[in-house]
């Protein structure tokens, strides 16, 4: 049977914290945002998290939209501060968002990317991240000027003091253990209720 | 813009028609077709000029525009239509007003043979994705067609499309 191997060049340690705590724990604040979340996961913790709040358009699908949402966003609102939080399979699959994000340079807008290193949804295959391919050095070299990696507790007050001063275009990666989200299983993703909901909240 | 639309200025009447209308983010992935409307916007102090390394985050990049309570326009090549289509869910599920130009390749006098199934194919799928398609054949349609357009996707959040044909743009030489 064909196996995957993990990368030779795979150097990160075995991810320890839990989704749960560690979203909830780096947003301390996600009322200072407007705010995108990937398919699954992400958006159902970020609903969670801002009980619904009408500045989070979380996605159902249209897998790969969130950064380049988040980008257009962060461009047509220059004194909001954005955030995108989404997970490693949503960001790979247009991994060349980063590098359309890094040459506009908006410094109002922070990527999260919830690193798991599976596929959750679709029967937990290891995802690229998982065998090793490191989305923070591919951040870097698309030239986000600010990238932090957490791996344990000890990183987190970094990530969250980034999130928290907001000083230009950020990349987080959050790496985290296999495991649910928190999925309080209310809100409806309906998209065009969704953006409805957005702009009426924003722009009145 | 230019009082007489002619097969020389109607590049930068129809990029003053886009401004006139107050769209504000020129995505693209570089085209020919596209080049007046593409240097134009990376003149412009007033807009956002966004180089795409793939089309489908123009489509992602149009909504989240939206959101924020602006205009963008995607500007693409017909083979980049086929990189859209999954995307256009997301234009479609949310309503989110939607305006892409298309220069058209593998049409009316294309020499290159490997133009030719996107470039057949850009009207199909595009209206299987609920996108609405206008056909630009000479200078006088592209304004037409792209204000009718502009009207159709930022009054009434439809999905529109205006296709620059070859006979339009002429077939590239080799």
């Amino acid at each position: 049977m064909a196996k995957l191997s993990k990368l030779q060049t795979a150097t990160l340690p075995d991810a320890v914290l839990d989704r749960r705590q560690a979203v909830p724990a780096l947003i301390e604040n996600p009322g200072d945002f407007l705010m995108i979340a990937g398919l699954a996961g992400t958006a159902w913790e970020l609903s969670a998290l801002t009980h619904e709040s009408p500045s989070l358009f979380g996605l159902g699908g249209a897998m790969g939209a969130a950064p380049m949402m988040g980008l257009g966003l962060a461009l047509a609102q220059p004194k909001r501060r954005v955030l995108v939080a989404t997970g490693d399979g949503e960001l790979l699959m247009n991994v060349g968002a980063l590098a359309t994000i890094a040459l506009q340079n908006p410094p109002n807008l922070a990527i999260i990317c919830v690193d798991n290193g599976h596929y959750g949804e679709t029967g937990n295959q290891d995802s690229h991240t998982g065998l090793g391919v490191r989305l923070d050095v591919i951040a870097t070299g698309a030239g986000f000027p600010v990238v932090h990696v957490i791996n344990t507790e000890a990183d987190m007050a970094e990530g969250q003091r980034l999130l928290r001063e907001g000083n230009g275009l950020t990349f987080i990666l959050l790496r985290v253990k296999e495991g649910p989200a928190t999925h309080e299983g209310k809100k409806n993703l309906v998209p065009h209720i969704e953006r409805d909901r957005f702009r009426a909240a924003l722009l009145g | 813009m230019a009082e007489t639309v002619t097969r020389e200025n109607w590049p930068d009447a129809l990029y003053d028609l886009l401004r006139e209308n107050g769209v504000t983010q020129f995505a693209y992935v570089p085209d020919a077709g596209h080049k007046v409307l593409i240097d134009r916007s990376l003149a412009d102090p007033d807009v956002h000029s966004v180089p795409l390394t793939a089309e489908e985050e123009g489509v992602a990049m149009v909504a989240g525009a939206d959101l924020g309570g602006r205009r963008a326009v995607l500007l693409m090549q017909s083979s980049g239509v086929g990189n859209c289509i999954n995307m256009l869910s997301l234009t479609q599920g949310g309503r989110f007003p939607f305006l892409t130009l298309v220069s058209m390749r593998g049409e009316y006098g294309e020499g290159n043979p490997w133009q030719f199934a996107m470039g057949q194919a850009v009207e199909p799928v595009l209206k299987a994705m609920g996108v609405i398609v206008l056909r630009a054949e000479t200078p006088e349609d592209v304004i037409a067609a792209t204000t009718a357009a502009i009207t159709m996707a930022f009054q009434s959040n439809q999905q529109v499309a205006v296709l620059l044909t070859q006979r339009l743009i002429g077939a590239k030489k080799f």
